[in-house]
């Protein structure tokens, strides 16, 4: 039998090796002679090659796309936490300026009410002062217009006196300041 | 071989699909039985390394920040995931490792052949034939163990007028049949074609004159197939994520 199958072999492959060499071009493809020796040797090569892909290989694969897969998930998770890190560090930094220049203005109105307050002081101290120098003043000037007045009616009283001499009446000094004292009124 | 004797003497020579023949590896000329190490085996075993490459050593770190080869290998996986996911839904996630077996290999498969002097296993009808029968199979055993009898629902378009639909039937089932067909012709074709051109090209260069067009039309051509080579592989994938949806969910 196998001899038999060998000899119809040899004889397509003879036939093929001459339509050959008559120059029909005669196509390699159909020499069925050598069918059974590709047959053979591509189920031989897709067994292997099936055996280490989906033994070895597609696993190994899978595995990697797996793995690559999770850790990009978790790197997406880790980003995502340190973006909100990143927004809640912000806000806090927000509030703590905003804190800050409530603080600021708060101290500068205090600083301003102080200085005020001693600004307002001395105003009042100065214008006391102001005052009582004036009062004092006013006085040394009463004091100094009451002297004049004295000493203007002194000298009136003693010009009269004179006068009077010197027209040889002897004058009566009452009379003389009732008259000086009359006249300064008027 | 008489051809190359004959190309050496300066004619033009055309050899586009001697590329795709099937040689044992070590002992010349001999027979090839089904053991036989061919330089079929060769580009598988060289594609079943640049997976195990990329997809073990490639993600040995299992780093979370992922270096080169462990990137595409996650691009590679993630594309495949959603478009499982999105094109199949939720439940065809359990057969997800059968589809990226199957677009792995022919990618990996499809730009291989690309590498200049290599074999391009995913040219040959022997390969695709096998990837579009076995998915064929597996999708159709998939929908009736799934939805028994109904799973033939697929051929009983609902919203068709009652009198269209016996007719409908069997378009649908001629459609379905075919379905392997031009799933495996598809990719084979498209590699081999592309192969096939830019050996043709390469015959070109040898005349003096047009051998920079030539040479231009190559790398053209070229750049065409590295496109070629990865929407091949997902125009197969993505079909088989739609067979398999058709199986889930057989109502139109």
């Amino acid at each position: 039998m196998a001899s038999g199958t060998e000899l119809t072999a040899d004889a397509a492959q003879g036939a093929a090796d001459l339509a050959h060499e008559a120059g029909s071009g005669g196509m390699p493809q159909l020499d069925f002679g050598t069918f059974p020796n590709q047959i053979f040797w591509l189920l031989v090569a897709l067994v292997v090659i099936f055996l280490v892909l989906s033994r070895v290989a597609l696993p190994r694969i899978a595995a990697v796309l797996a793995e690559r897969q999770g850790t990009i998930t978790n790197d997406i998770a880790a980003a995502e936490e340190l973006k909100q890190k990143a927004v809640a560090a912000e806000e806090a930094y927000n509030q703590a300026l905003a804190e800050a220049r409530t603080e600021a203005g708060r101290i500068v109105a205090e600083a301003k009410a102080e200085i005020q307050a001693g600004l307002d002081k001395a105003i009042a101290a100065a214008e006391a002062e102001i005052a009582a120098k004036s009062a004092e003043s006013e006085a040394a000037i009463g004091e100094i217009r009451a002297g004049a007045v004295d000493s203007v009616k002194a000298v009136a009283k003693d010009t009269a006196k004179e006068i009077l001499g010197v027209f040889g009446t002897k004058a009566d000094s009452k009379a003389i300041t009732a008259a000086v004292t009359a006249r300064m009124k008027g | 071989m008489a051809t190359e004797a004959q190309g050496s003497e300066g004619g033009l020579a055309f050899h586009p699909l001697d590329q795709f023949i099937v040689e044992p590896l070590f002992g010349g000329e001999g027979p090839i039985h089904w053991y036989t190490i061919t330089n079929v085996t060769l580009w598988l075993a060289i594609a079943v390394l640049v997976i195990i490459a990329v997809f073990i050593f490639g993600t040995r770190g299992r780093a979370v920040v992922p270096s080169r080869s462990q990137s595409i290998a996650e691009v590679l996986y993630g594309f495949t995931y959603k478009m499982v996911e999105d094109v199949a839904g939720k439940d065809a996630i359990k057969f997800f490792p059968y589809i990226f077996t199957l677009f792995m290999f022919i990618l990996v498969s499809n730009y291989l052949g690309l590498v200049p002097m290599s074999f391009a296993t995913t040219s040959h009808i022997a390969v695709t034939g096998l990837l579009a029968i076995t998915v064929f199979l597996s999708v159709t055993i998939i929908g009736f163990v799934k939805n028994g009898a109904g799973f033939l629902g697929l051929f009983w378009v609902s919203s068709a007028p009652l009198v269209l639909r016996p007719v409908l039937a069997i378009i649908e089932l001629i459609s379905y049949f075919v379905r392997p067909v031009s799933h495996s012709i598809r990719l084979g074709g498209n590699i081999m074609a592309g192969h096939a051109v830019m050996k043709v090209f390469a015959g070109f260069a040898a005349i003096a004159a047009i051998s920079p067009v030539a040479v231009l039309s190559i790398t053209a051509i070229y750049g065409l197939e590295m496109l070629v080579a990865g929407v091949q592989a997902y125009v197969f994938t993505i079909l088989t994520v739609v067979y398999l949806k058709d199986a889930l969910h057989p109502s139109h």
